[in-house]
């Protein structure tokens, strides 16, 4: 710590190479009616042992993202382009016989709802044994005493008589903890986590993180963490990636991305979170809807409802910027001043658009000023 | 009056449906209860029972936004459908703007159904999926006797309100809108009824936050618009901060706390309180949680702790708290601007050793 060198600004710099590289991926959905694209060119590094939270609205292709490091999209219809390399295997290549073996060894992930991914004809000891049994060649006996260990380290009270129940006899954040268990079974080096808390109260949900953080820690597990919440990626994450409409438009340290966002989504986001404003005083949401992923413009795809744009925002979808701290964002007003990412509006500025005709007015003179 | 923190807006006494006046709460909940019953056996007999809301008390005063907080499981829905009367209660009354409710001299059920009116957290469940949102939206009027046309005419003028275009998403199913547009379906579906109270049952948890923002600003808009009053669910601390005027925190089936949003946020006096305040989390990531402040789950509601609920998990817990339950106090006789706890620390003489001397009259 007392020695700290310039390259090693962020703090947690690998030397290594990573464990996980996503390489312009992009994921379709092809039917007879149109072309989602709900993936469109994502590309990131993870390090052995580093958490990654994505963050974005809904529909912006985090879970579709996910999916695809386990290839779980419908074949038939999915095209996924791009490379994606975990460890020494790469996803997109290796057969389903190895990728099958991958799941749950290598690979484990938590959905996003509990009551999906358990079966329900089964008890939590069961479905832990089998998991166990399967990868690592345990025998019975073994396998559950190895269950019994898992309950403990998630804190499920009275772990032996909860090894006995189905999942709809347990509570929501009992459920979500057996799930995590379920995940844990085979040490994975990494954990694919799809809002594992969003559906749980604010006091289990607290509980959650902080034992997923301590046992990613002690396992050393890289971590993609999905989540919708602010405050949940600042208390879990390394990095945090902003998707919109199928892309990182944002990405850096979470100090750098909560603290100092520069792309305009990602503070519309930040400040249209209910957090301590003054009550009676109006959010400001974000107006407008997400894009149409069957019909994506050209350019910035964030333009129809950013207060920024300037005419080259239509033109084509803005490149990354990148500052020496990799702190990377894609819109034509970021820019390096320094070693840091700066954003650089004009003075006048359209401030706050809380509705569409608003924003609308204000984009038309800013425009206008612009041509 | 003049004792009363939220005084109601100026509009309130000049609403034609208003009968008891301005100072009359809107609603009156006295000592409301709900045991479900555990049946087994072949004989179906009663084993056991769920005390899902056992004793509550509390009023609503008019035009304000009464939030609710409480762990999974508390009772907070149940204590709704108590409300809405969508299920009997086993005892207590229910006063709406001074009449009685469901008994023999009082408002009838459907004045009441007209007058109180709930959104669900579960958007995509309560949406008839084959009917297209104008019709839904159009359904309950119709079904109180409006003309097909008057109430599709009112159903397209909500949709406007709600911040649908009609001519957009009259005809569109369901499945064909996002969450957050549902979630306006949902509320201008409530709104045609021309309800005064609207209990919002986590009516945005499960929205993304930037619709979450949307969806708050339309309802204190409609607040205003329509002379409405809130009760408002979540288990939301920031959210229900934002929006509440006044706040009661349950648990296990009981109020432990209730008083200003800014007394309970900012001087919070019951240990369960103080905990669930601490699980909200910054977003800063230098402030991150080190252990959980509410550590378990909360006990069984079929046989909850003696004394004081909250003893299990409390770190102030000492004996009096296992024999006797303490009192929140006289809800019904306090003003809107008091703060209650039901917690033997803040009752003097109470036995419990941080409580404060017992003053003498
Ligand atoms: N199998 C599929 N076929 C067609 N479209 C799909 C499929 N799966 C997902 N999509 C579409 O891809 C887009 C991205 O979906 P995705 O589930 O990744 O969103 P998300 O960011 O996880 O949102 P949320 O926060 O709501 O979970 C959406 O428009 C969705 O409708
Ligand atoms: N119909 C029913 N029969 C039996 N028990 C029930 C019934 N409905 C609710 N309960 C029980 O009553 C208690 C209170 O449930 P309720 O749904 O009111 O909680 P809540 O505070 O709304 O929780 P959440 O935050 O999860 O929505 C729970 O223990 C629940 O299991
Ligand atoms: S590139 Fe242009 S439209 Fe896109 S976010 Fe930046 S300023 Fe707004
Ligand atoms: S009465 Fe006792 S156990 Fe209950 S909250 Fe107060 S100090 Fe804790
Ligand atoms: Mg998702
Ligand atoms: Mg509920």
């Amino acid at each position: 710590m007392n020695d700290m060198t310039p390259t090693n600004l962020s703090g947690s710099m690998p030397l290594a190479a990573p464990f996980v590289r996503v390489k312009d991926l992009r994921v379709r959905f092809v039917s007879r009616e149109a072309t989602v694209r709900a993936v469109n060119g994502v590309t990131f590094d993870l390090a052995r042992g580093e958490v990654l939270c994505v963050i974005g609205e809904s529909g912006s292709g985090k879970s579709v993202m996910m999916r695809s490091l386990l290839r779980l999209h419908p074949k038939k219809r999915t095209v996924i382009e791009g490379s994606m390399q975990v460890g020494e295997h790469d996803i997109g290549a290796v057969s389903d016989r190895v990728l099958s073996k991958l799941r749950g060894s290598t690979i484990s992930m938590i959905f996003q709802e509990p009551m999906t991914a358990l079966d329900p004809l089964y008890t939590i000891g069961d479905q832990i044994v089998e998991t166990v049994r399967r990868h690592e060649g345990l025998g019975r006996e073994a396998a559950w005493a190895r269950a019994l260990e898992l309950l403990e380290l998630v804190r499920v009270p009275s772990p032996e008589r909860r090894l006995k129940a189905y999942p709809h006899e347990l509570s929501g954040g009992l459920r979500q903890r057996a799930m995590i268990a379920v995940a844990l079974s085979c040490r994975p080096s990494l954990l694919l986590a799809d809002e594992p808390t969003t559906a749980l109260d604010a006091s289990v949900q607290i509980q959650v993180l902080v034992l997923l953080r301590k046992l990613q820690r002690e396992m050393e597990m890289s971590m993609i963490f999905v989540t919708h919440d602010l405050g949940v990626a600042a208390q879990i994450a390394d990095k945090v990636a902003v998707m919109y409409a199928g892309r990182i438009i944002e990405y850096g340290t979470v100090a750098d991305v909560l603290n100092r966002p520069q792309h305009p989504y990602t503070r519309a986001m930040l400040a249209s979170t209910v957090k301590d404003q003054e009550r009676g005083v109006q959010l400001e949401a974000i107006a407008g809807s997400p894009p149409d992923l069957r019909a994506l413009p050209d350019g910035c795809s964030f333009l129809p409802r950013c207060g920024y744009a300037k005419p080259e925002c239509a033109v084509a979808m803005p490149p990354e910027t990148v500052d020496a701290r990799g702190h990377m964002a894609r819109c034509y007003r970021v820019g390096v001043e320094g070693q840091r990412l700066a954003f650089s509006a004009p003075a006048i500025q359209p401030s706050v658009c809380t509705n569409a005709s608003q924003l609308a007015a204000a984009r038309a003179e800013m425009l206008g000023r612009q041509a | 009056m003049t004792q009363m923190a939220i005084s109601p807006p100026a509009a309130a006494s000049e609403d034609p449906r208003d009968r008891g006046g301005p100072a009359q709460p809107m609603l009156i909940v006295d000592g409301i209860r709900k045991y479900f019953p555990i049946r087994a056996g072949v004989l179906n007999r009663t084993v056991a029972e769920v005390k899902a809301v056992d004793d509550i008390s509390f009023y609503v005063v008019k035009g304000e936004t009464l939030g609710i907080v409480g762990e999974s499981g508390c009772g907070k829905s149940t204590l709704a459908r108590l409300l809405m009367h969508l299920i009997d209660r086993d005892d207590g009354h229910l006063i709406l703007d001074g009449d009685l409710v469901g008994e023999e001299t009082g408002v009838p059920l459907d004045g009441l159904r007209r007058a109180l009116q709930m959104v669900f957290q579960d958007s995509y469940s309560s949406l008839n999926p084959r009917l297209p949102i104008e019709q839904s939206i159009a359904y309950g009027p119709k079904v109180q006797g409006a003309s097909s046309k008057v109430a599709k005419a009112q159903a397209r003028a909500l949709m406007e309100k709600v911040g649908l275009k009609a001519n957009l998403f009259a005809q569109r199913y369901p499945h064909e809108l996002s969450g957050g547009q549902k979630q306006r379906v949902n509320i201008a579906r409530a709104l045609a009824l021309d309800p005064r109270l609207l209990i919002l049952d986590e009516a945005v948890s499960a929205l993304d936050k930037s619709v979450e923002a949307q969806v708050l600003n339309l309802l204190e808009d409609l607040k205003r618009q329509l002379n409405l009053t809130y009760i408002f669910i979540s288990h939301d601390l920031h959210v229900v901060r934002y929006i509440s005027d006044r706040v009661l925190v349950m648990y296990l089936g009981q109020v432990v706390e209730i008083g200003p949003v800014d007394k309970i946020y900012e001087d919070p006096q019951h240990p369960y309180t103080q905990a669930l305040l601490a699980c909200r989390l910054s977003m800063d990531p230098e402030e991150r949680v080190e252990a959980a402040p509410l550590a378990g789950d909360p006990p069984n509601p079929v046989n909850p702790p003696s004394g004081c609920r909250f003893h299990t998990r409390c770190p102030f817990m000492e004996d009096v708290c296992m024999s006797k339950a303490p009192s929140l106090g006289d809800v019904l006789r306090s003003s809107a601007q008091d703060h209650l706890a039901a917690c033997h620390m803040v009752h003097p003489g109470s036995g419990h050793s941080r409580a404060p001397l017992a003053v003498r009259a």
